[in-house]
């Protein structure tokens, strides 16, 4: 029997509740763990918890080292009976809430507080860069150590050729984002920003110009998964995973990413969800660079690729439109908050169909799709996943 | 087309010379296996001992089947499938060299490299350019893959991100230590037809005439200097001298004596073979490292190279000729450590390593020896593309290559 085709089972018995951020930073002089214990103080009070009501934690960080979820859980006086280091990056978020829903799930944990908190010092960005892989340590970085800029822009040349995408189809993507942010209090970019601004921006690494980027930052954000009676208990907004999936190293004969592990698992995601792309209210995808939003919306199932400039030009992606995406201005307006910008994706998400935005409110939001995409251990994302999250009840 | 390089100009004697730097230097072991083999001039790859699958970055174990990994000579050509051209960077070496140009290629060796791209292949020309790839030393000492046109373009050395990756003598002022000697000449000459600005050609005795002297003394572009290896105020007073003006120094001294070790060697000899030989290195090191180390990113015609003509013998030891291999290979030795000091400092160090050399001191041995101009066309070639071993000669050929496949062996075949 293909072991794929077996029926994963449903996410009933876990909900998501409580999504927290603690607002960014441009450089911060404190720690990952002083962000750490910044958002777990933010998910105490809107979970009116302590300490001893968490028994579970999922945690990601770039800049806590040399602490991981075991350092973290003795420096933040956590005694949990399950807990998980995710170093999966802009892929963490995603991963968190289907590893912690199976805790719950299984009763091995009741309330697990998912976490991602990194601070940003003057040099961090470099430093992560220089350690972040060996495989980049080896033969990335030491061609011109553009970062990922140069990583990107290199998918992106490719991209473009082979789907006739052009920048002014990334310039959409980026305008609406930007759009979005303008009602987001704690986002780091604070101006509209115009299509000709786009177009006319300096160039970074050849084809990526400066508004493709986005700006790392200092933040941290959470949100806690537990049972449905738990969550009524402490008179929380609760949200359901109707489904999920995560891939890691897909297609790794492919010469240049031109797909990421969505693709493996699509028709499972939808067919699990019960429901397709039309149905979504919104889509909070990852965005550092936004090739690769264009690649995530057709992997997810949006449109075919070489339809992306069609769609693209097509589609209204701000909050008011036909497609909301973004809709917090995600990592290119809001600023990359490290490995918080692999969760910022789902606390927006759960945000919006909860009915408690930062900024504008979604019409009607009940349904969200929520996609990331992590870790550039070499030439391209190595970790991909989805998330479809409905309203379950607004408290 | 590359531009040619323009002669520098005179450099302002108030003006701070230009902080050299590095590229990030971290590298894996594996990563570290491939430099060895780049040092030597060879396009290498891993290829899986079990299913022949070839594969990179370099791993520790086959992506395919898990089986082991061994080093093979592999196909250079690629296919260029994306570029960019880098413009920021938070590196402080490629800050100073940008903007910098990159590419995705798909080898015909298999797998998919990020390889830096020549300013001569075709501008958007990814996405089907062919190329050929050089695997390259960085200045740090690290593993390169560089795509270059198929075919030879004009001036293609002078491409400026290439010549970051090569010592190449052009424009360049030398310092060869041993002018009083066929092999020291022959490497003055070769250079000079290289493009090298000046040579400064060391003579230990500058009041004894010499074989050879009347043509080096007309060759022009050849400086004769008073330098005395074996003497550490005569080394120490030409560093002053000089000052800021060696890019590349060629040390060609040796002295090589006959005689075994319990039977029919000298104590003198041996003596005088390591003054000349193991701490005239380190007089030449002590005395031109620290500044060659200011300059090592400094233009046109930056300081770029430190090379050592040894005898292939250091490796193995020979019979007849002991306290000569004996000094060569305390020589090896100071010349590792050195070149680990100098990745530091972005300056290249280079060992040629010769058989018997046609010339006096080697009249009892039996052919093949190694011509002086073979040494002088061996030390350009390791200059020019940046090699850090090459062995000159059929001789030093079949000694290395006999030494890196069973080295114990080799001592012995060699010392019997
Ligand atoms: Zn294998």
């Amino acid at each position: 029997m293909d072991p794929s085709s077996r029926r994963r089972a449903s996410y009933d018995g876990a909900v998501v509740c409580a999504p927290v951020t603690v607002p960014y930073v441009r450089f911060s002089p404190q720690t990952a763990h002083w962000w750490t214990g910044a958002a777990l103080s933010a998910l105490g009070r809107a979970a009116g918890i302590g300490p001893n009501d968490i028994d579970g934690i999922c945690y990601s960080s770039f800049s806590a080292h040399p602490d991981t979820v075991v350092g973290m859980v003795q420096h933040l006086g956590l005694s949990p009976r399950w807990m998980d280091h995710i170093p999966t990056g802009g892929a963490s978020g995603v991963m968190a809430l289907r590893r912690a829903a199976r805790a719950v799930q299984a009763g091995d944990a009741d309330l697990v507080a998912c976490v991602a908190a990194d601070t940003n010092h003057i040099d961090s960005f470099r430093q992560t860069l220089t350690q972040f892989s060996r495989f980049s340590q080896d033969a990335t970085y030491p061609y011109g150590f553009g970062g990922p800029n140069a990583t990107f822009a290199l998918i992106t040349d490719n991209f473009m050729r082979e789907y006739g995408v052009g920048r002014e189809s990334f310039a959409k993507l980026c305008v609406a984002q930007r759009d979005n942010a303008l009602s987001n209090p704690h986002a780091l970019m604070k101006k509209p920003l115009s299509v000709e601004q786009y177009m006319a921006a300096r160039p970074i690494s050849d084809p990526v110009h400066l508004f493709d980027c986005v700006m790392p930052c200092a933040g941290a954000e959470a949100f806690l998964v537990t049972t449905p009676e738990r969550a009524e208990a402490l008179g929380l907004s609760a949200a359901r995973i109707a489904a999920t999936i995560e891939r890691h190293n897909a297609f790794p004969d492919d010469s240049v990413q031109t797909r990421g592990g969505w693709e493996c698992d699509i028709d499972a995601l939808w067919s699990d969800a019960g429901c397709c792309p039309a149905d979504m209210d919104m889509v909070e995808a990852y965005d550092d660079y936004p090739v690769i939003v264009a690649m995530q919306l057709a992997d997810l199932g949006f449109c075919a690729k070489a339809d992306l400039a069609g769609f693209i030009a097509r589609t209204d992606f701000t909050v008011a439109g036909d497609l909301p995406l973004n809709t917090n201005g995600g990592q290119l307006s809001a600023g990359q908050a490290g490995a918080a910008g692999g969760y910022q994706n789902v606390t927006e998400a759960l945000r919006q169909i909860l009915h408690c935005p930062l900024g504008r409110q979604v019409p009607d939001a009940r349904r969200a799709l929520v996609s990331g995409f992590g870790m550039v251990n070499y030439d391209r994302g190595v970790c991909t996943g989805a998330a479809v999250l409905e309203q379950e009840v607004v408290r | 087309m590359t531009e040619p390089l323009d002669k520098p100009k005179r450099k302002d004697p108030l003006k701070r010379s230009h902080v050299g730097h590095v590229p990030p230097a971290p590298r894996s072991r594996a990563a570290k296996a491939m430099a060895v083999r780049a040092g030597q001039g060879r396009f290498v790859l891993q290829v899986c001992k079990d299913c022949a699958e070839t594969t990179y970055p370099p791993r520790d174990r086959c992506p395919k089947c898990w089986g082991e990994l061994v080093w093979r000579d592999q196909p250079d050509g690629a296919t260029l499938v994306a570029e960019t051209t880098v413009r920021t960077s938070m590196d402080l070496f490629f800050r100073d060299h940008l903007p910098w140009r990159i590419g995705t290629a798909k080898l015909d060796a298999g797998p998919v490299a990020i390889v830096h791209v020549h300013g001569d292949v075709a501008d958007g020309a990814a996405g089907g350019a062919r190329v050929r790839l050089k695997l390259c030393l960085d200045r740090g000492g690290n593993p390169a893959l560089f795509a270059l046109p198929e075919t030879e373009t004009p001036n293609m050395q002078d491409d400026p991100q290439l010549r970051t990756f090569t010592a190449n003598p052009k424009h360049r002022r030398v310092l060869v230590t041993d002018g009083r000697g066929p092999v020291g000449q022959a490497v003055a000459e070769g250079l000079i037809e290289a493009g090298a600005a000046t040579v400064f050609l060391g003579n230990a005795d500058p009041l004894m005439r010499y074989p050879g002297q009347a043509s080096i003394e007309a060759c022009e572009g050849i400086e004769t200097v008073p330098l005395d290896i074996g003497d550490t105020r005569s080394v120490a007073e030409l560093a002053g001298q000089l000052g800021g003006r060696v890019d590349i120094l060629v040390n060609t001294a040796g002295f090589t004596r006959e005689g075994g070790v319990g039977f029919g060697g000298k104590i003198t000899d041996l003596q005088a073979g390591l003054d000349i030989d193991v701490t005239g290195l380190m007089r030449l090191a002590q005395a031109f490292a620290p500044a060659m180390s200011g300059r090592s990113d400094d233009g046109v015609n930056a300081a770029a190279a430190f090379v050592d003509v040894a005898s292939v013998y250091g490796l193995t030891g020979r019979s007849g000729f002991a306290g000569m291999a004996a000094s060569a290979a305390a020589r090896l030795t100071l010349l590792a450590g050195l070149k680990s000091e100098m990745r530091q400092t972005g300056i290249r160090v280079m060992s040629v390593l010769t058989g018997p050399v046609d010339d006096e001191w080697h009249q009892s041995v039996l052919p093949p020896k190694v011509a002086p101009r073979q040494v002088a066309r061996a030390v350009v070639d390791t200059l020019a593309n940046g090699h850090d071993l090459t062995p000159v000669g059929d001789i030093a050929k079949d000694v290395l290559a006999r030494w890196q496949a069973d080295p114990l062996l080799t001592i012995r075949e060699e010392t019997e």
